[in-house]
């Protein structure tokens, strides 16, 4: 009970800023068979609760401490099908593990680690193991997006023995945890290992697809032939600051930085063709996990000082804390409680720097946290040459616009019965980020397989002749 | 090249297509090819290439754009669609050399694919009868206009079109434009072909000779695009402009396109690519258009070294 929680091995601050390889290095199996004897087996366990998608947690670690690995895995894909990804992604500390009873005395039991250890290690053997699937049923499923949620709804989906076709917009399947989450975290070799492992299950992956351009979703319905349709497509709209200035050159959202680097691989350029540029100095406003990812790129692309700048305190900032400090670790120059009033620029419209006002937290607002509050006179400016917007994105809004009859909220999301997870359209689901918000990548997981529950009872009310699917809109 | 005839489509023979066209589009890991059916130099560092790409040929309105990624280490850029035909299931494009990828497209055999062709994207054209129309199209912006004067035209619009660029062969789908003109006018810097001069001289004479049209359409780059936007400002016609901006995605996931119109920020790829020409902010756009040209000049020196490249005088960055 007293063994201390085994620690993630890293790679050294100073080596890691010079590569974007895997941070964090994975337990080994003498680690890991430790970790999973700290386990108290709870009768009633917490952690489950905690999952959000009900991965039965003690008996996956148990399988561990037995030295079961396959069978471990196994367990765990009972419930989640893309464990390498939520081993590295998920914020456990949020959700499993601190609820985790250990975590009342000691330190929670690395809940998160073991299922990353798991799923590396049949990886590792180039062993890939498929859930039983159903029998085949004749019913056509399209799933619009490729990220977590249209993952998730497309592995349950293809459980059930539904045909599932996944449409995506971009030229490679994986969403956000491609073109987003950056290979020092999360490698893509992972994502296409897990991806596989879905058209090994019969998907079917179909990429430049742009629902809402390529074709609408009342066209899946009745050209395609799909008998449901799930759209998972996103918070892929950047949101600006409004501020002066913000369109000179070097000012680029979150996504435009991390999609040039991640999913166009312009660290390497020029032997790939897509360039970036950060200059010297870089500073990213904003202070969530995208935030955190983009001030670690810019640090790997090679720029001397990169600079967060964040209205709240490091209390206040949505990033895990994990990645707080691992970008801690590598030289990042965090500007608490500091707010952006404009960006400069040069005559030819170059970005060359940031006027910031110092602020104080005042009284709590709307979300709880205190409310940053300018202090008069405090102002002062920064030299950059880059500036990355990192404060969040809205829903992407070409499939919901081509989609009469959608009702959306006064954001731009999808409106969903919370239980079924169907839209105000008979046969059309829809599920992450494009009904919650921007979130995380488990919850928009547990959405996607919540979404597949609602689908296959539509299916089977579709089949009874009960229910019928809606007609082209005029 | 053979003549259109009334259709919105650049003719390809059908014997063509065939031949090029063997099994369906390709499977890369589920991810498709689309294949180049066609491909011909139509100018000096011109490519006119018919794809095949059912679906997006299927949606097409004049106006819209794809954006192409043609090898897996390249660049996705966005090209306008030249024509689309549905029931051949193609779409054409045309590119002008000017940077790496444009030059390794410039390469690509027949039966040779792009990794990545997306869309149709963008908000199409409106197009009802607006009277008379004058389409004002320059050098690479001349096959973008193509589709859109063809629709002008089946709305029964009196379409006049004016056609620049540098020299006599770099004035485009004369032919074709021709064919879904009601009149067509030439002006060539060098006074090799049509009237020598700009656009605007052209412009601003036919609307002295003829009065103000309905509306006027200019596509060309953005320096042309702001000279026909102050002419007709002051006169008040107005006047729509395509923007080709830098994109990375094209679905409004990235904002590198965007732009000011009427003070706002607008995304070129979502909200336009046309805009009213009075209201956009030209000099921001082609400051912005800059934003990569020293890596736009690596890139294309390392091709050069690595290519035995025909001539390469004379081509601008962008």
């Amino acid at each position: 009970m007293k063994v201390p929680r085994h620690p993630m091995v890293t790679q050294e601050p100073l080596a890691r800023i010079r590569n974007f390889a895997e941070v964090a290095l994975g337990y080994s199996v003498e680690f890991a068979l430790e970790e999973a004897q700290r386990c108290l087996q709870c009768a009633n366990p917490p952690c489950v609760k905690g999952c959000p998608v009900g991965i039965d947690i003690p008996a996956f670690v148990d399988l561990i401490r037995k030295g079961d690995f396959e069978g471990s895995l196994a367990k765990i894909k009972e419930t989640n099908t893309l464990p390498a990804i939520c081993g590295r992604v998920c914020p456990q500390e949020e959700q499993c593990e601190v609820v985790c009873v250990m975590a009342k005395k000691y330190q929670p039991v690395a809940i998160g680690r073991l299922e990353r250890f798991v799923a590396d290690w049949e990886r590792d053997r180039g062993l890939s193991s498929t859930p039983q699937l159903a029998p085949p049923t004749p019913h056509k499923v399209a799933v619009v997006g490729s990220g977590p949620a249209g993952l998730a709804c497309a592995a349950e989906l293809a459980r059930f023995g539904h045909k599932v076709t996944i449409f995506e917009a971009l030229h490679k399947p994986g969403g956000v945890l491609v073109y987003g989450i950056p290979e020092f975290r999360l490698p893509k070799a992972i994502v296409r290992f897990e991806i596989e492992n879905l058209t090994r299950m019969g998907v079917e992956l179909r990429g430049n697809f742009v629902i809402g351009r390529t074709a609408t979703v009342h066209e899946l319905l009745n050209g395609h032939g799909y008998d449901a349709v799930f759209l998972g497509t996103g918070a892929g709209l950047p949101y600006f600051l409004g501020i002066p200035g913000e369109n000179y050159i070097g000012v680029l959202s979150a996504n435009e930085f991390l999609t040039r680097v991640n999913l166009m691989k312009a660290y390497d350029f020029p032997r790939t063709d897509t360039p970036v540029r950060t200059g010297r100095r870089v500073a990213v406003v904003g202070s969530g996990n995208v935030a955190m990812d983009c001030l670690r790129t810019a640090k790997r692309l090679g720029a001397e000082e990169v600079i967060c700048v964040y209205r709240r305190t490091r209390n206040e900032s949505p990033a895990r804390r994990e990645e707080l400090e691992h970008a801690e670790e590598e030289q990042i120059d965090f500007r608490w409680l500091s707010a952006p009033l404009a960006i400069l620029g040069n005559d030819e419209g170059f970005v060359t720097g940031m006027r910031i006002q110092r602020m104080e937290l005042g009284e709590p607002d709307a979300s709880g946290r205190r409310r940053p509050v300018p202090i008069e006179g405090s102002e002062y400016e920064i030299a950059i040459d880059t500036a990355v917007i990192a404060i969040g994105q809205g829903p992407n809004p070409l499939a919901t616009q081509s989609t009469p009859g959608l009702d959306l909220n006064r954001h731009g999301n999808i409106v969903v019965n919370e239980q079924t997870m169907m839209t105000s359209i008979p046969g059309v689901f829809a599920g992450g980020d494009i009904v919650t918000g921007a979130a995380t990548v488990i919850l928009a997981m547990g959405a996607g397989k919540q979404a597949a529950l609602g689908i296959q009872e539509w299916l089977g009310s579709l089949a009874r002749g009960e229910v019928a699917k809606p007609q082209p809109a005029v | 090249m053979q003549r259109c005839r009334g259709g919105r489509h650049l003719h390809t023979p059908a014997s063509r297509v065939r031949a090029a066209r063997g099994a369906a589009a390709r499977d890369l890991g589920g991810m498709s090819v689309f294949k180049v059916l066609v491909k011909e130099e139509i100018a000096p560092k011109f490519h006119r290439f018919v794809v095949e790409a059912p679906e997006i040929a299927r949606k097409h309105r004049p106006g819209q754009f794809v954006m192409v990624l043609p090898g897996e280490e390249g660049e996705r850029i966005p090209l306008t669609i030249a024509a689309s035909d549905p029931h051949a299931g193609t779409i054409t494009l045309v590119v002008q050399e000017v940077g790496k990828t444009t030059m390794s497209m410039g390469e690509m055999a027949v039966g040779e694919g792009f990794v990545s062709v997306v869309g149709p994207l963008g908000t199409p054209t409106h197009i009802e009868k607006f009277g008379t129309v004058v389409c004002v199209g320059g050098g690479a912006g001349i096959a973008p206009m193509l589709p859109i004067a063809g629709g002008l035209k089946k709305a029964g619009n009196t379409v006049l079109s004016i056609l620049g660029g540098r020299t006599q062969e770099l004035v485009i789908l004369r032919d074709e434009m021709a064919a879904v003109s009601n009149e067509i006018f030439y002006t060539t810097d060098d006074g090799s072909f049509g009237r020598k001069g700009l656009v605007t001289h052209a412009l601003g004479d036919l609307i002295k000779e003829r009065g103000k049209p309905a509306l006027v359409v200019a596509i060309g780059p953005a320096i042309m695009m702001k000279a026909v936007a102050e002419l007709t400002r002051t006169l008040e016609i107005p006047t729509l402009a395509s923007l080709n901006s830098i994109m990375v995605d094209g679905t409004g996931m990235c904002g590198a396109c965007r732009i000011t119109v009427d003070g706002k920020t607008k995304f070129v790829c979502v909200d336009g690519p046309e805009f009213d020409a009075h209201k956009v902010d030209f000099d921001l756009l082609i400051k912005r258009l800059r934003m990569y040209l020293p890596e736009e000049q690596v890139a294309r020196e390392r091709f050069m070294a690595a290519h035995e490249c025909r001539a390469t005088a004379g081509v601008s960055g962008g």
